[in-house]
């Protein structure tokens, strides 16, 4: 399933990397829920998200700088950091 | 009392640096205070840091390579390792907590190279502490960008035909590759395996080496 | 739809994936006993519950690049245990400068200052 980085850049504690945001990629395996980070980091109650391995092709990332476009890179993305495309 | 290292040895064999004579740091200072304090107060005792030390001092590369040569000569604890790395290691004594260990597997058309970005994430339940320059900077902007670049300054030139892929341990994962069995290995025992199975080809900048 | 414009300011400076570097330099260092038993210190903090990696991450951020510059690995993972000890509660400000202090005059290397024997084989 693809699926698109959100384009959303908040300060503070995030572990969608920012070469990622606005990007798209195609969901490689589905991982389970996990409590935010972005909560547990504040000492917070953390609630569980649903937490995603999301494949994105090198081309799409770096467009002409990529050395290989088919190479790619994948990352744990948390659901609350993709939408549908 | 001064201690120092001067004679001894560390469990990788390379000499401690001689930290106990020079001047003490400031953030020394801290460690030592904070760590009285927490025994002080019975948060923690000195056993029981001895023995956290020792723990984590005998997880080593060697841990992973023994879990890597059995995949490579059982097929079906292969197959467990890939469906959950950590009870595929704890089958094997190596108990990694509660981290969720992927196994990746490199094949004729895939090589798998394992980076945090974002901090230092690295196996370390099962191969131990990373290496300085996994956790630096050059490493974490340039695999996800050049990996083939960055793989030749390890001494590793793919040719076209292989896919890289890069794993980026953002969340609560953490990765190990299966590199390739080396050829001509198939009358090496799983013990004479290990041998062969670098920490470097378990992160993916590296192939184990030849028979 | 346009994609608005990604403004570079927004990047914190740990984000580091895909920003420009030099080569990889292949160096190692062995761990020494110190940085051996602060990293000691982390796992039991947060197997106790003082905080958690996610904690000692957020206060490593927020330390700023210099501090990934000018302070060695594990001397930013002291800095970030004890600031996520200090925010859990574990101790007070008061306490630590006194021991700090403390531990100060009894010399002036590392081994004339520690007392205890903690990691030695």
């Amino acid at each position: 399933m693809r699926v698109k980085v959100k384009q959303m850049f908040p300060p503070g504690h995030v572990r969608t990397p920012f070469y990622l945001r606005g990007k798209t990629g195609e969901i490689e395996r589905e991982l389970g829920y996990f409590k935010n980070p972005e909560e547990l980091a504040y000492g917070l109650n953390a609630n569980k998200q649903k937490l995603y391995r999301v494949r994105f092709s090198m081309s799409e990332i770096w467009g002409e700088a990529s050395e290989a476009s088919n190479d790619t890179v994948d990352a744990e993305i948390y659901e609350h950091w993709l939408e549908k495309v | 009392m001064p201690h120092d290292h001067n004679n001894e040895l560390s469990s990788s064999g390379h000499p401690y640096r001689k930290d106990q004579d020079y001047p003490l740091t400031y953030w020394q200072n801290l460690e030592i205070a904070v760590r009285e304090i927490l025994i002080e107060k019975n948060i923690t005792s000195e056993t029981e840091i001895q023995l956290t030390i020792e723990e984590m001092d005998n997880r080593s590369p060697s841990n992973g390579a023994k879990v890597i040569a059995k995949a490579w000569t059982d097929p079906e604890y292969k197959r467990r390792l890939l469906i959950d790395a950590s009870a595929a290691s704890k089958e094997l004594g190596f108990d990694i907590g509660p981290l969720k260990l992927i196994a990746l597997e490199n094949t004729k058309n895939i090589h798998n190279v394992i980076v945090c970005t974002l901090c230092s994430c690295y196996p370390r339940n099962l191969l131990g502490l990373p290496p300085d320059w996994y956790k630096q900077r050059s490493y974490r902007s340039r695999i996800v960008k050049q990996p083939r670049n960055v793989l030749k300054e390890f001494g590793l030139n793919l040719s076209e035909e292989i896919t890289v892929r890069v794993h980026d341990s953002t969340a609560d994962m953490r990765y190990i590759v299966i590199p390739l069995r080396p050829p001509q290995t198939e009358s090496l025992s799983e013990e004479e395996l290990t041998k062969l199975i670098t920490r470097d080809s378990m992160i993916g900048v590296g192939v184990p080496k030849s028979a | 739809m346009k994609d608005k414009n990604i403004k570079n300011s927004y990047v914190r400076w740990h984000d580091m994936g895909g920003r420009p570097a030099g080569k990889v330099e292949l160096n190692e260092h062995d761990f020494e006993l110190w940085e051996k038993r602060v990293d000691a210190l982390m796992v039991l903090a947060s197997s106790k519950g003082y905080f958690t990696v996610d904690g000692l991450r957020r206060v490593l951020e927020d330390m700023g690049e210099k501090a990934f510059t000018e302070m060695s690995y594990y001397e930013r993972w002291m800095a970030s245990i004890n600031q996520n000890l200090v925010e859990a509660g574990a101790y007070s400000l008061k306490e630590l400068g006194e021991k700090m202090a403390e531990v100060e005059a009894r010399g002036t290397t590392y081994g004339e200052c520690n007392l205890q024997e903690t990691g030695k084989g």
